[in-house]
């Protein structure tokens, strides 16, 4: 069957055929968050200290460059899908449930973003 | 045949009269069945679970911006760096990053759990109910374990 009825595609009822799309990035960002997400709360908590010289330090070394880039950027992703699913099943009334979505999705964009400058910077601008 | 097919409407709808008699009044308009609210559920340990699930993921979510903010503070420098700091070593920060920890390993594992779901495996009864102290024994152990780690970063002198 195909997902919507004419009809409904001309009121834009019908599925939006990316359901599974986003059920299995859901997955597969859990999948890899499982192994970065550890990695990261180790490597954090055995650092020497959480001075700024120790952090800097850490930050810029390629390996952890690398591994913390991915971590931001798939925690990031992971969030964003998560709280979406969140939102879609308990913010009611079409308005404020498309409002507070496109709100959440310019806010992960933003610390992503953010997070990923700061990394690029520590990585290849040298400790500030 | 256009013809059985407009026999068939009448008929079906008498079959289908007492039974609506007999349960609730019918509602007025294109009520759809809703799913079971909340409300009507005996609270059971699988569900509380389930919903702290998200509620850690949603809490983690929260701390997406405090580990955006710690980076670039990082990144801005050791002046900006120390005024995160100060921020980070508010009592209140600390017992929030301890949370945080909690969570951290709780929505792994369960997060496990629900992959093992997701392929089709563990569903029956008993073993989603074991399945589940398994994931409040690992969280318990893990959280402990990366806690008194965290110690000197959390609770000791910075």
């Amino acid at each position: 069957m195909s997902g919507g009825s004419r009809i409904g595609e001309v009121l834009g009822h019908g599925s939006a055929r990316e359901g599974v799309h986003h059920w299995w990035q859901l997955r597969t960002t859990s999948a890899a968050l499982a192994v970065l997400g550890v990695w990261f709360v180790i490597a954090i908590l055995t650092l020497p200290d959480l001075g700024h010289a120790s952090v800097a330090a850490w930050v810029a070394r390629p390996v952890t460059a690398v591994l913390l880039l991915l971590f931001v950027v798939v925690t990031t992703w992971h969030s964003a899908l998560g709280l979406q699913v969140v939102v879609e099943d308990y913010v009611r009334g079409r308005g404020a449930r498309v409002l507070v979505l496109v709100l959440l999705r310019f806010a992960h964009v933003l610390a992503g973003a953010a997070a990923t400058f700061a990394v690029l910077r520590l990585a290849i601008g040298g400790t500030p | 045949m256009p013809t059985q097919i407009a026999h068939d409407e009448p008929a079906s709808e008498d079959a289908a009269g007492p039974r609506r008699a007999a349960a609730a009044p019918p509602a007025p308009g294109r009520q759809r069945p809703l799913s079971p609210h909340l409300q009507v559920y005996r609270p059971m340990y699988t569900m509380v679970l389930s919903m702290a699930h998200r509620l850690s993921g949603v809490f983690q979510s929260v701390g997406l911006l405090l580990l955006a903010g710690w980076l670039l503070a990082a990144a801005s420098g050791a002046q900006a760096y120390a005024t995160a700091a100060r921020f980070f070593a508010h009592p209140l920060v600390r017992v929030l990053l301890a949370a945080w920890i909690v969570a951290f390993w709780y929505h792994l594992f369960a997060g496990l759990r629900h992959l093992v779901w997701d392929a089709g495996y563990g569903f029956d009864k008993q073993v989603a109910r074991r399945s589940g102290e398994f994931v409040v024994l690992l969280t318990a152990l893990a959280s402990v374990f990366t806690l008194a780690l965290a110690w000197r970063h959390l609770g000791g002198a910075p």
